[in-house]
């Protein structure tokens, strides 16, 4: 195997799309702990040549993080632990039961999938509002159970198992029930576990709808609060705002760094299961 | 057992008579029946539904607090000749097509560099970096982007200065706002594609590019004639699912520029939410959706005809 190009330049090209890559998160990082003189300083200092944690006391003096980081962690949650549970049910009577209209059936959920959020949310929001569910986090939860993706992540996933041990079961006199309960559930937890992942970073970082839906600020989760601050303090420092993002992106860093695999996975998985 | 594909299964199995139900099949459809419940009553009531809502919608002007109206067409000649609806859509297009190409081209090239011969714990390191920002929220990181962009005090300038490239008024000029929007989505949206490219290219037999090599087949050359096209199938998903994507664009520009100056980045999904949640007018968002939708439906299905031409499946 010979190519043009040495391994040197090689890295060095791919060092420097790396630091652009991630220049912006130190960069943030790095202004949240400056004091709001030097927080416009060029060139940017890496290290603020006096750190402060002034601009972190500031973000919770301006608005409740507390409240909005509960919100959100409550909303990402249920509906990460929901999606977990309707794709594992949905995607395994996919894979491995008989039942009348299961190809159509599977289409339908499919074809979900090309539906954009942003062409159904007027509907979806008045359906909310006849429920009484508009400024609720309910009507944030409650909307995101159904995952296309995640029935049919699940749907593979079962398929990949061999149908020997449910027949093995069934010799023995288990029923269906028994047989996903016993056998195949507990074989499913790396691919729910996908699943979780996926939804923990999608919905913690979700704007559009929460911005739709909630309208009082004891509603509002992190995002929300976020760019209100922005809004808040127009003229203010720089460094509170970063702050603010330093704190929101703190549990999205933790799932990256502990469900980095099962992120991967899922999206390569996009690619790969046709 | 009716259902078309039981009779065809049955006619297979040539003279064997279908079998009755069992005891055990229908418990196994009482058990479908619970398991999919969740999912098929939750996609019935918030995708069918709200599309049929969608359409008829459109047809009437209705702002909520009084009984809606019919409008006939009304909403869709008022689509195709408002001057805001129409630049959204040209700026959407402008968009994806920026978007897409810029966000492939980066994510092949970075596959590409990446596949080869480096110790592993750097190619990992490197991998973990590229897809990063797809962690962060959007609307977060656009608020981060707002600073870096500023026209006098902004870090990309000052960068740029050192090249020898003046100041840009990024997100104050009609002629380069959508430039910086289309940097800060390919900046957090690349590693997707890297991902899906990382993937595929794992999946091509080493035994090819060997036999290639032995043929004589060099560099670049390999590339264009053995890699892309093991790769095509992996190209399709990726363009899309990042054309599906970049057609519904909101957070960047709401954030970045609020679809300003004038209209210049003025996105289709930023219309619908202006026009349904700030001016009440829910008929004429809904008409805006369904063309969104079409031309969703259509870029798509032109893509999978293209692709029959150039999709090669080993």
């Amino acid at each position: 195997m010979k190519y043009g190009l040495s391994s040197w330049a090689r890295i060095t090209g791919l060092t420097v799309v790396a630091l652009l890559t991630l220049g912006p998160v130190i960069w943030t990082v790095s202004t949240s702990l400056r004091t709001p003189a030097e927080s416009f300083d060029l060139p940017p200092q890496l290290i603020p040549s006096a750190p402060t944690t002034e601009a972190y006391r500031q973000v919770f003096a301006e608005i409740d993080v507390w409240l909005y980081a509960l919100n959100s962690t409550l909303v990402t949650a249920l509906i990460a632990v929901g999606q977990m549970i309707t794709a594992g049910l949905a995607g395994y009577a996919f894979a491995r039961l008989e039942f009348r209209f299961k190809k159509p059936l599977f289409g339908l959920v499919l074809a979900t999938m090309m539906v954009p959020l942003q062409v159904t949310i007027v509907p979806v929001f008045l359906v909310l509002k006849s429920m009484g569910l508009t400024d609720t986090l309910l009507g944030l939860i409650v909307p995101a159970w159904p995952t296309a993706f995640g029935t049919f992540l699940m749907r593979q996933y079962f398929l990949g198992m061999p149908k020997d041990l449910g027949e093995a079961a069934m010799i023995d006199g288990a029923g269906p029930w028994r047989i996903f309960r016993s056998v195949y559930a507990p074989l499913a937890a790396p691919g729910l576990a996908i699943v979780g992942v996926l939804a923990f970073n999608y919905h913690w970082n979700e704007f559009f709808r929460p911005l739709i839906l909630e309208t009082s600020t004891e509603n509002f989760t992190l995002p929300l609060g976020l760019v209100s601050l922005q809004g808040n303090l127009g003229t203010g420092s720089v460094s509170v705002v970063l702050a603010g993002v330093v704190l929101s992106m703190i549990p999205a860093i933790a799932v990256f760094a502990v469900g980095q695999r099962p992120l991967r996975e899922g999206i390569t998985s996009a690619g790969v299961n046709r | 057992m009716t259902t078309t594909q039981h009779r065809a299964e049955a006619k297979a199995a040539v003279g064997k008579p279908e079998p009755r139900p069992t005891a055990r099949d229908r418990g196994s459809r009482l058990l479908a029946t619970l398991f999919l419940a969740p999912t098929v009553i939750g996609v019935l009531v918030f995708t069918v539904v709200p599309i049929v809502g969608s359409v008829v919608l459109s047809f009437f002007h209705w702002n909520v607090i009084d009984p809606p109206t019919f409008a006939g067409t009304d909403n869709y000649r008022e689509a195709f000749t408002d001057d805001t609806v129409r630049v959204s859509f040209a700026n959407t297009l402008i968009f994806m097509f920026f978007a897409v190409a810029l966000q492939m081209l980066l994510a092949l090239a970075l596959a590409l560099t990446l596949n080869n011969r480096l110790p592993g714990w750097l190619r990992s390191a490197f991998r973990s970096a590229f897809f990063f920002p797809l962690v962060l929220s959007a609307a977060s990181i656009s608020v981060v982007m707002k600073y870096l962009f500023n026209q006098e005090f902004g870090v990309i300038n000052w960068l740029l200065g050192h090249v020898g490239i003046d100041p840009i008024p990024w997100l104050t000029s009609e002629n380069s706002a959508m430039a910086a929007v289309v940097l800060v989505y390919v900046w957090q949206q690349f590693g997707f594609s890297f991902l899906l490219f990382i993937g595929g290219l794992n999946n091509i037999p080493k035994e090819i590019h060997e036999a290639a090599s032995l043929d004589g087949a060099t560099g670049i050359r390999k590339h264009l004639a053995v890699t892309l096209p093991l790769l095509s199938p992996t190209l399709l998903v990726a363009s899309v699912v990042g054309i599906i994507n970049a057609l519904q664009v909101f957070e960047q520009p709401y954030v970045l520029t609020d679809g300003g100056p004038g209209d210049s980045t003025r996105t289709v999904v930023m219309v619908i939410y202006q026009s349904a949640f700030e001016q009440l007018r829910f008929g004429e968002a809904s008409a805006v959706g369904v063309l969104l939708f079409a031309l969703i439906l259509a870029v798509t299905a032109l893509q999978f005809r293209l692709s029959r031409r150039f999709v090669h499946y080993q």
